[in-house]
C-alpha cells in the first residue's frame, strides 16, 4: 500500500464541466464515490462526474464514528452489511490507500430483560446467517471491558448481559473517501467539487441530465446520493420520499493514552464510544429528536451524552472535549436503507442512510453500480427498493440503528 | 442548534420540554373517502422542508397542550407559535384558529 501519502493528488486541479457524462452522480460522499469507483472498476464506465456542491466527505461521510459491524437484526440486512463488512476487510489493497481499519469487537450492553432478550435475538439471528455475534453476560463482559463500570454509575441500569460482536472494526472514515476518490479518478472518473445541482431534467418519464451551476449537462443516467439533502435533490426532480433529516452529533475527548480497545454501544444509554488510532475518545449518541438541516452543534447533547459515558466509563470524568459537531442523517420510518429506482427512467436513489450508512458505503457502491450498469436490481438490494413502503413489505429494524 | 420555543400557555421554554409531533400533515376532511394513494401518502411521506415548516409540538413539561409552530429548519428560528384545537372539537385537532398568535 503506497496510498496513505497521497492525499495531494486529490487536489489536483479540477478538469473542465463536461456538456455530456454517461453518468452523473449527486453527492461527493464515500457513497457517491464508491458508486463512481465500481462503475468505473467493475463495469469499465469511465465516463462518470461527481458533482459535489461543498468539498468531497464534507457530509455525514466525515461526520460519523467510523465503527464497522455486520450485526443487523433482519436477514436482508444482515446479508446487505456483512456484504460491506468483507468489501471493508480489503478496501486498503484494492484502493491501494491506507484505511486505517482496526477490529475492536463491539459489545452491545443491555439495561434491562427486553433489551437483553433483543441481544440475545441478535446472537441467534446472527448466527443463522452466517456472522460472528455471540451473547455474553455480564462478568464475560467485565472480562473483556474491564473499564466498564457494570452498575452503570449506580443508575439503577445496570448491565445485565451483551451481545458481542468479534469482527467490529473501526476505520478511518475520511481515508474511506480519499481513497475511493483517488481510485475512481485514476480510472477516469471527474470528481466536481464546489458545483450544485440546482435542477435535474425529466422529460416524459426519463431523466435526461441535470442543471448545475456551472451549466447543464446531458445524462445517460443520474444518481443520487445526496445524504442529509435528499429531499431538495428529489424535489428537483418531482420525487417526495417518506424520509426526513435529523441532526446526529458525536464528539471526541482530547488525546489519552491507550485506554478503550473494544467498542461499546449501549441500548438504553443510546451511546457509541470507541478510542481513535490518535487517541481520543469517541462518542456519539441518539439524533436530535426534532429534523433540521442545521449542523450547529448543541450543549444540552454534551452535557446528556458526557455524563451518560461517566456512568459507563468512570476514567471519562476526567478526560477534557476537544471539539463536538454535527451531521445530518436521512432518517427513514423502518431504519432501513432506500435504493433503486424510483419511477423515473434513468434516475436512480441511493438514499435513506440515516445513521446506518458509512458501514454500509462499498456494497452499496458495488450494488448501485451494477444496477446502474445493467439495468438489473441486484439481489441484495431488492428488498430495500422504495416501493416497499406501498407493497406492506417495510424492514423494521430500529434495534440496529444503535442511535434509539 | 438548541433553540426555544414560545408557548401560548407558558411562555419561552427551552425545546427539550416539548415533545416533536413531526411537520404538520392535514388529514382530509372525510377520512372514509380517502383514496388508498392518498392515505399512502400521507402516511409515508414527508415534506422534509429546508426552510419554513409547519410543525407539531405538545409541551409534556408544561401545560400539555399540542402546538402548532413554524420553524425554519436551517435556523431553527421559530417564527411563530399557536395552540391546536382539542381533538373533538368542530374543528378537530386539525383546526388552525388558534395558530398564528405571535
Amino acid at each position: 500500500v503506497t496510498g496513505l501519502l497521497r492525499r495531494t493528488e486529490l487536489l489536483r486541479t479540477t478538469p473542465p464541466l463536461r456538456r455530456r457524462y454517461d453518468v452523473v452522480i449527486i453527492g461527493g460522499g464515500a457513497h457517491g464515490l464508491a458508486i463512481a469507483y465500481y462503475l468505473a472498476a467493475r463495469h469499465g464506465i469511465v465516463d462518470v462526474a461527481v458533482i459535489e456542491r461543498s468539498y468531497i466527505g464534507s457530509g455525514g461521510s466525515g461526520r460519523n464514528t467510523t465503527v464497522l459491524r455486520a450485526n443487523y437484526k433482519t436477514p436482508e440486512a444482515i446479508d446487505f452489511y456483512r456484504t460491506a463488512f468483507d468489501l471493508y476487510r480489503d478496501l486498503t489493497q484494492e484502493l491501494d490507500y491506507n484505511l486505517l481499519r482496526s477490529e475492536r469487537g463491539l459489545i452491545w450492553l443491555a439495561h434491562d430483560e427486553a433489551s437483553r432478550r433483543i441481544q440475545q435475538e441478535r446472537a441467534f439471528l446472527n448466527q443463522t446467517f452466517g456472522v460472528d455475534t455471540v451473547f455474553l453476560e455480564p462478568d464475560e463482559v467485565k472480562k473483556l471491558c474491564p473499564q466498564l463500570d457494570l452498575t452503570c454509575g449506580r443508575t439503577g441500569r445496570p448491565v445485565v448481559g451483551a451481545s458481542f460482536h468479534p469482527p467490529g472494526s473501526v476505520i478511518r472514515h475520511d481515508a474511506v473517501v480519499w481513497g475511493y476518490a483517488a481510485a475512481a479518478q485514476r480510472l477516469g472518473v471527474e470528481v466536481h467539487q464546489d458545483t450544485t445541482v440546482t435542477g435535474i431534467a425529466v422529460r416524459n418519464g426519463r431523466c435526461n441530465g441535470v442543471q448545475t451551476n456551472r451549466g447543464p449537462i446531458d445524462a445517460g443516467a443520474v444518481v443520487s446520493a445526496a445524504g442529509g439533502q435528499v429531499s431538495e435533490v428529489a424535489r428537483l426532480a418531482g420525487l417526495r420520499l417518506p424520509i426526513v433529516s435529523h441532526p446526529l452529533q458525536a464528539f471526541v475527548t482530547e488525546p489519552y493514552k491507550p485506554a478503550l480497545d473494544r467498542i461499546v454501544l449501549s441500548t438504553q444509554f443510546l451511546t457509541y464510544v470507541s478510542q481513535t488510532s490518535r487517541g481520543e475518545i469517541l462518542a456519539g449518541a441518539e439524533i436530535d429528536p426534532y429534523n433540521s438541516y442545521s449542523t450547529r452543534s448543541t450543549f444540552a447533547f454534551l452535557a446528556d451524552t458526557a455524563a451518560r459515558c461517566i456512568d459507563q466509563f468512570p476514567f471519562m470524568a476526567k478526560l477534557q472535549i476537544l471539539r463536538q459537531w454535527t451531521g445530518t442523517c436521512e432518517m427513514t420510518p423502518d431504519y432501513s436503507p432506500i435504493m433503486g429506482g424510483a419511477g423515473i427512467d434513468g434516475f436512480y436513489l441511493n438514499t435513506g442512510w440515516g445513521t446506518w450508512g458509512f458501514k454500509a458505503v462499498p456494497a452499496a457502491g458495488v450494488t448501485i453500480a451494477e444496477l446502474v450498469a445493467t439495468g438489473r436490481v441486484p439481489r441484495l438490494i431488492v428488498p430495500f427498493a422504495l416501493s416497499r413502503f406501498r407493497d406492506d413489505r417495510v424492514i423494521a429494524d430500529r434495534s440496529s440503528a444503535g442511535t434509539h | 442548534m438548541g433553540f426555544l420555543l414560545r408557548c401560548p400557555n407558558c411562555g419561552r421554554r427551552d425545546n427539550r420540554e416539548f415533545w416533536f409531533g413531526g411537520e404538520d400533515r392535514s388529514a382530509p376532511k372525510n377520512p372514509e373517502e380517502e383514496s388508498a394513494d392518498s392515505n399512502f401518502e400521507r402516511v409515508w411521506f414527508r415534506d422534509n422542508q429546508r426552510g419554513l415548516q409547519v410543525e407539531r409540538w405538545f409541551h409534556f413539561a408544561g401545560c400539555r397542550r399540542w402546538h402548532t409552530v413554524e420553524r425554519d429548519t436551517h435556523s431553527n428560528v421559530v417564527r411563530q407559535a399557536g395552540l391546536v384545537r382539542e381533538p373533538g372539537g368542530d374543528e378537530g385537532i386539525e383546526g388552525r384558529e388558534g395558530r398564528c398568535e405571535r
